[in-house]
């Protein structure tokens, strides 16, 4: 017997019910996924901008030589020429930013006299052997190294 | 009322309420507007790094650093950059010993094995930014991804913390910051380097072991770097498209 | 550390899958091997396993619609677990399988029980009252149409679903395998040979899962057993399990002849910190010892009593060695380190979001699930009017 088009009927509606269904779909999709999505990729471009908005905590030396100029030329004349502010004097952003607002506040601790050159130039067999090591325990083991280092920035003895 | 003029309104109920539907949907996506283009340029830039072996002592200022900068949880299991020590006995190459004390964060105790047998140094580690990288690969919702600039980043609103990048990566690099349950990783410092600044890592380093390199700027010394010196990244064999490269990575570093 | 052997990567000390993604496949693999069982009924007319069919279907069903379940336990941000839909990543195997997933449930599992049912469906909304009758009626799409051109045209539509349905069950769990095996990164997850297992294992584990439904129904409703039944489901978990233990095999030694760089490590976990879960549990008790329980009655004449009792028995076997292959391949995956120089532990807690009671629960879930939609929809009873229907 053919069928009449009311046996088709609960399948008609079955149908209704994916459309109802994927249109759903589709109006979520518009409200929920942020307008540029896809622009540059299977991503969202805002998380760019994102990205580069966190908050800086070192400032850099080309910052700290603005206005630190003495010690700038001290150390481009010693062994210390490639290594930067922050390496011993730690994240400084704070103190530059504070300095460019015109506060005195977020002044920066001096650095440990022993502890921060133990760091690097305690000796070790897995350290490149170029580079200037001593072994801590015998080498001026009680004084702060700038003892004789006296002026970091360019540590050679004179 | 008959089957007939049911049915009708039935189909014509479906008709409006779908035409809504499809006209809200449309109003949306006409409605909106890209945000704002950054001001810097991506394609003006590609972003490697360049770490030289042969410099690096293993102080861990460059882990410090990175904590500090971007604000890494400061436990032993999350690391953005990490160093490790190899102890490779010369007549085993393959089974090097490895260890990585907080990632290097306070630096490493003295082993003072002078066995002329054994070759010891450091490797430091980070996200290498991929090009063809697998964690983008499988991130099911874009939240992971290569910028124009060649820098792999996380959009922290958009991650799941479903965890699959993390088990695609081959390097150990990402892990689940447990204050927000997304997931983290090296950035290359974008904040800094779309501003003109290097990453934190190869601003504090000592001996210029970790470079900030742009591989579109014909002035960088990468080229040089790469010119002049063997070089390799870690595991080739996944070809990931690394650009993290090595100066005096030995076979037995994993 | 606590716990941690050898070097790791940093980063790599706590596992980051746990239990509940072990679950995950498990279910969905029940899914899977369940719906195939009820197509051999339907597509390719093995008429001993009818009484089975509609209990088979249902089953699949109430597990399909706890598997995501895990998984949203498992996400850092459920909330946002949409945006797998909205904004799908196309290369990640993940994202696509949420499409699949839909798929399957909507298309394959709730259309094909709807046209199956739909005649007992209006029946029911005709004779019941209250609630119940509107649910029945909203179930039925309010169309009350059952007469033998309406049934016919549900019969012919139900049969190519579930041809459609075959593959797409396949894609199903396959998809899941492929999610492990496409890692490269993972040297005991990346395998091609890792969906097909998959899918193999998924079989036997929703063959034996109905079997003992199958059986558990029966004692329940004090009916006598089907014989003809039970002894062609287990001649096909017989042969779905050689299978699959074949295919494992092969993967095992061909990585033991191979060696490649990752070998030794994983041989070393394998006979540490693994040995238990896989040696014992999955390989001997969980696959050697059901298919030979199995192979005997295939080969022997054996007492319908006695054949009853190595079914269960063997069917519960299958389970627990199909879990167990689950765990050993999420688990055993995350316990060495990428580095192939270590490996750490895993540290199952008890009653927080990824631990062994949620764990519990969301297995316990399924056949609560089923309960309501047997008694919704008894499976049993209709077997006589169904075939005069398909005649």
């Amino acid at each position: 017997m053919e069928p009449r088009p009311s046996d088709y009927r609960h399948l008609v509606r079955m149908a209704g019910l994916f459309v109802v269904g994927i249109s759903t779909f589709l109006v979520l999709r518009s409200v929920f996924v942020p307008k540029d999505y896809g622009l540059f990729g299977p991503f969202n471009p805002g998380a760019l901008q994102q990205n580069m908005d966190h908050p800086i905590k070192f400032a850099g030396q080309a910052t700290c030589v603005v206005c630190h100029t003495e010690q700038a030329d001290l150390r481009a004349k010693g062994r210390h020429a490639n290594v930067a502010c922050e390496s011993c004097h730690g994240a400084l952003a704070v103190h530059a930013q504070a300095q460019t607002d015109g506060k005195t506040s977020a002044k920066p601790q001096r650095p440990d006299p022993r502890q921060t050159c133990v760091v690097c130039h305690t000796a070790s067999i897995s350290k490149p052997k170029a580079f200037p090591q001593v072994d801590p325990a015998e080498h001026a083991p009680e004084g702060p190294c700038t003892a004789c280092h006296v002026q970091p920035h360019n540590p050679k003895i004179a | 009322m008959n089957q007939d003029r049911r049915t009708f309104l039935g189909h014509t109920g479906k008709l409006l309420v779908l035409t809504a539907a499809a006209a809200a949907a449309w109003e949306h996506v006409l409605a909106g507007a890209p945000e704002n283009a950054p001001t810097y340029n991506t394609k003006e830039h590609w972003w490697g790094m360049a770490i030289d072996i042969e410099k690096c002592i293993g102080c861990g200022t460059c882990v410090r650093a990175c904590k500090t900068e971007n604000d890494v949880p400061i436990e032993d299991k999350y690391f953005r950059t990490w160093v490790e020590r190899y102890v490779v006995d010369i007549r085993d190459l393959e089974h090097p010993h490895v260890e990585s004390p907080n990632g290097g964060y306070a630096g490493f105790h003295e082993r003072e094995v002078k066995d002329p047998n054994y070759k010891m140094f450091f490797v430091p580690k980070l996200c290498n930014h991929c090009t063809h990288s697998p964690c983008v690969q499988v991130c099911p919702v874009g939240a992971t991804f290569e910028s124009p600039d060649g820098v792999v980043l996380v959009d922290r609103q958009y991650c799941l913390g479903c965890r699959y990048c993390v088990q695609a990566c081959p390097y150990g690099c990402r892990f689940i910051d447990p204050r927000v349950e997304t997931v983290d990783k090296c950035s290359l410092c974008y904040h800094r380097i779309t501003k003109g600044m290097t990453t934190a890592c190869c601003e504090t380093c000592p001996t210029g072991a970790r470079k900030l390199a742009d591989l579109k700027d014909p002035k960088d010394p990468i080229h040089a770097f790469l010119r002049d010196h063997k070089v390799q990244v870690l595991k080739p064999q996944m070809a990931t498209g690394a650009k993290m490269y090595y100066n005096g990575l030995d076979g037995s570093v994993r | 550390m606590n716990g941690v052997e050898g070097f790791i990567y940093p980063n790599e000390i706590e596992l980051q899958w746990s239990v509940l993604i072990v679950l995950y496949p498990f279910i969905t693999g029940l899914v899977a091997g369940a719906f195939i069982l009820a197509s051999l009924e339907r597509v390719f007319n093995v008429e001993a396993v009818k009484p089975t069919y509609r209990l088979a279907l249902l089953t699949a069903l109430a597990f399909m619609l706890v598997a995501p379940l895990p998984l949203q336990m498992h996400l850092g941000h459920p909330e946002r677990s949409l945006e797998m839909y909205l904004t799908p990543h196309t290369t990640s195997a993940m994202a696509m399988f949420g499409f699949v997933y839909l798929w399957y449930l909507m298309v394959v599992l709730v259309l094909e029980i709807w046209l199956d049912y739909r005649k007992e469906i209006v029946l029911k909304w005709r004779s019941s009252e209250g609630w119940m009758r509107t649910l029945y009626g909203a179930m039925a799409l309010w169309s009350d149409n059952i007469s033998e051109s309406a049934l016919k045209l549900d019969d012919r539509l139900g049969k190519a679903i579930t041809v459609i349905g075959i593959p797409s069950a396949f894609l199903l769990h396959g998809y899941v395998g492929f999610i492990f095996g496409s890692i490269k990164a993972n040297p005991w997850w990346s395998t091609p040979l890792m969906p097909i297992v998959f899918l193999f294992s998924a079989i036997t584990s929703g063959i034996a899962c109905i079997l003992l439904m199958y059986f558990a129904t029966c004692w329940y409703r004090k009916v006598v057993v089907d014989m003809r039944c039970v002894d062609t489901i287990a001649k096909y978990l017989f042969y779905a399990f050689v299978v699959d233990f074949t295919l494992e095999m092969v993967d095992l030694i061909q990585r033991i002849y191979e060696a490649d760089e990752s070998f030794r490590a994983l041989d070393f976990m394998v006979h540490t910190r693994l040995f238990t879960s896989q040696i014992v549990v999955q390989i001997l008790l969980g696959t050697v010892l059901p298919i030979a329980m199995l192979g005997l009655t295939q080969l022997l004449r054996i007492k319908d009593t006695m054949r009853r009792a190595i079914y269960v028995a063997a069917g519960m076997l299958t389970l627990m060695g199909i879990f167990a292959m689950r765990w050993n391949v999420v688990i055993g995956g995350q316990l060495f380190s990428k580095s192939f120089l270590g490996y750490t532990t895993y540290k199952m807690e008890f009653a927080t979001r990824e631990g062994i009671l949620p764990a519990l629960v969301l297995m316990a879930l399924p056949f609560g699930i089923l309960w309501v939609l047997i008694r919704l929809l008894p499976p049993w009873g209709h077997e006589e009017q169904a075939h005069i229907n398909r005649a």
